[in-house]
């Protein structure tokens, strides 16, 4: 594996990306995660859908989207999403939840009529749709990169108001904090991350590496600067494991980083259970714990 | 001479055309402890909201610190602490300090991160309200009233001049409750924080305040607070618009 993973570029690209999407995908799924967002991540996903198979159909009609990688057009249909969720939740000020269901749909039913006008694209697909380790270009890798550095800057630098947007909104509306401005760049962050991680992990399965190493996480994190961190951990830990088996089964690699993140939040659930039960012997088998 | 920090003229406010508030005149000094009392949906948090800067009132003029509401660009200058329930997520994973030293964003600017300067200033607001044993605690961990003082630090934390609170003792037990107020005392009389409360428990509370407001609607009361305890239990009654009798609760001074 070592000797391939030095030998072929494809390999190389699939690694890396994959690295960096172990930590920009769990660190803006921590965000997502104690906001109760975790559907935009589903829903964004599903408009990508309608993206990469919208560019998938073009490129059989027109020569000039054949040669036009269809990541582009999946993250800028994400971002489009995002934007459209953000002005449906200001028109549903009482229902705001509405607007996620809204644009899931109008992902899926406009990824099936493409799928479905189209001719014969099913490995591509099924590439996109699960994530593939030999796919991924060095373009994709350059894109991955790109979008990896303008989500830490974002989270760096707005660290401050997203946490107190995420842990009080209402005390966030009262420091004076502008929380439309930096609500706005989250949803775009968001479609960013969504669109560099649909290589490896698969559009139906992103928003599994954005909150599953999180619900680990949270598991056993005391502080919310200590659940982003075991939330990278975990998160590389899936990608790392899941990449490894998928090259070796030759399979999806969606698949086995999301099982991986499930196997390794089941461990942290059993080991706080098992953990959680010796203090309540500690204290002479009553009923208190510690 | 003291400096106004909240000056409210003739303010109205009212939801889809009902009327809400009705010519409300509130001024609120340097120093002064005011307990805003009054029945159920009289209109006290929609009043707390126009002075933090939340709603905006059909007509009249809202003056903090000397400058108009709509301009005020000083929100560091007010610490506000709601009602505990509509506050927070308890499962959120967060230490005590950690929220606490995020009463300091806004001071600190956009795109700055903490220093440890900034960890220094929330410890110190734990010693005030009595929490700094608690710093590395998950707050999610901590007991109702233990968690109301870390927002009193969240709020104290960069240094204001005036706390706003709504209702902050709601799901709070009544010994807490007392521990709770005699705090507030204490914040009010040695720093010289202004303190505008909004509360239902009008006994405990009026033996604190310095000044009373009683709304419902508008205000019907504005003084100091010996003025009102002189007032006859029928008159406030009227004013709730259902019988209110007041029980003497003396709250003593004790160590937070």
């Amino acid at each position: 594996m070592i000797n391939a993973l030095l030998t072929y570029e494809f390999l190389q690209n699939a690694f890396l990306s994959g690295i960096i999407i172990g930590v920009i995908a769990p660190l803006l799924g921590l965000f997502i995660v104690v906001r109760r967002l975790a559907l935009i991540a589903d829903a964004l996903s599903h408009v990508a859908l309608a993206g990469i198979a919208g560019s998938l159909f073009l490129s059989q009609q027109f020569l000039f989207f054949s040669a036009l990688n269809p990541v582009y057009l999946g993250i800028g249909s994400a971002v489009g999403g995002s934007l459209l969720i953000e002005k449906l939740r200001g028109m549903y000020k009482h229902y705001e939840e509405l607007a996620i269901p809204v644009i899931l749909s109008a992902g899926i039913g406009l990824g099936a009529i493409f799928i479905s006008l189209s001719k014969g694209f099913g490995s591509d697909l099924i590439g996109y749709l699960f994530g593939s380790v030999s796919a991924v270009s060095r373009q994709d890798l350059i894109i991955v990169i790109i979008i990896a550095v303008i989500v830490i800057a974002y989270v760096r630098f707005l660290y401050k108001e997203l946490f107190v947007l995420s842990f009080d909104s209402e005390y966030s509306k009262v420091s004076g904090i502008n929380a439309r401005f930096i609500q706005m760049f989250f949803m775009i962050i968001t479609a960013l991350v969504i669109g560099a991680s649909m290589r490896i992990v698969g559009i139906l399965l992103v928003s599994s590496l954005m909150t599953v190493p999180v619900a680990a996480a949270m598991q056993i994190a005391k502080s919310f600067k200590g659940a982003i961190i075991y939330s990278i951990i975990f998160g590389e830990i899936a990608v790392i494991i899941g990449l490894f088996s998928a090259f070796h089964l030759d399979i999806a690699p969606g698949g086995t980083i999301v099982v991986t993140s499930i196997l390794l939040l089941l461990i942290v659930l059993a080991w706080k259970k098992i953990r959680g039960d010796r203090k309540t012997v500690k204290v002479g088998g009553s009923l208190y714990d510690d | 001479m003291k400096n106004t920090l909240i000056d409210l003229d003739d303010v109205y406010f009212s939801y889809e055309q009902t009327a809400v508030l009705e010519n409300i005149d509130l001024t609120v000094k340097e120093g002064e402890f005011w307990a805003l009392i009054g029945p159920n949906g009289s209109g006290k948090s929609t009043l707390i909201n126009i002075i933090l800067g939340l709603l905006k009132p059909d007509s009249g003029s809202v003056l903090l610190f000397g400058q108009d509401a709509d301009h005020f660009q000083h929100r560091e200058l007010i610490g506000y602490v709601s009602q505990k329930s509509n506050s927070f997520n308890s499962g959120f994973p967060a230490t005590v300090l950690e929220v606490v030293r995020s009463g300091l964003t806004r001071k600190t600017g956009l795109f700055k991160s903490f220093s440890k300067k900034d960890d220094k200033k929330a410890i110190h607001a734990l010693k005030v309200v009595g929490m700094e044993d608690y710093a590395k605690q998950n707050i999610g961990e901590l007991s109702g009233g233990q968690q109301q003082r870390v927002f009193i630090a969240r709020a104290l934390v960069g240094d204001p001049k005036l706390l706003v609170m709504d209702e902050p003792t709601v799901g709070i037990d009544q010994q807490n409750v007392k521990s709770f107020y005699s705090m507030l005392n204490k914040l009010n009389r040695e720093h010289r924080i202004a303190i505008l409360l909004v509360t239902h428990e009008i006994d405990l509370v009026t033996d604190l305040a310095t000044h009373v407001a009683c709304l419902n609607r508008s205000i019907h009361f504005h003084g100091m607070q010996a003025d009102f305890k002189k007032m006859e239990d029928e008159d406030i009654s009227k004013w709730y618009g259902h019988p209110v009798r007041r029980v003497h609760q003396h709250i003593e001074e004790t160590q937070s």
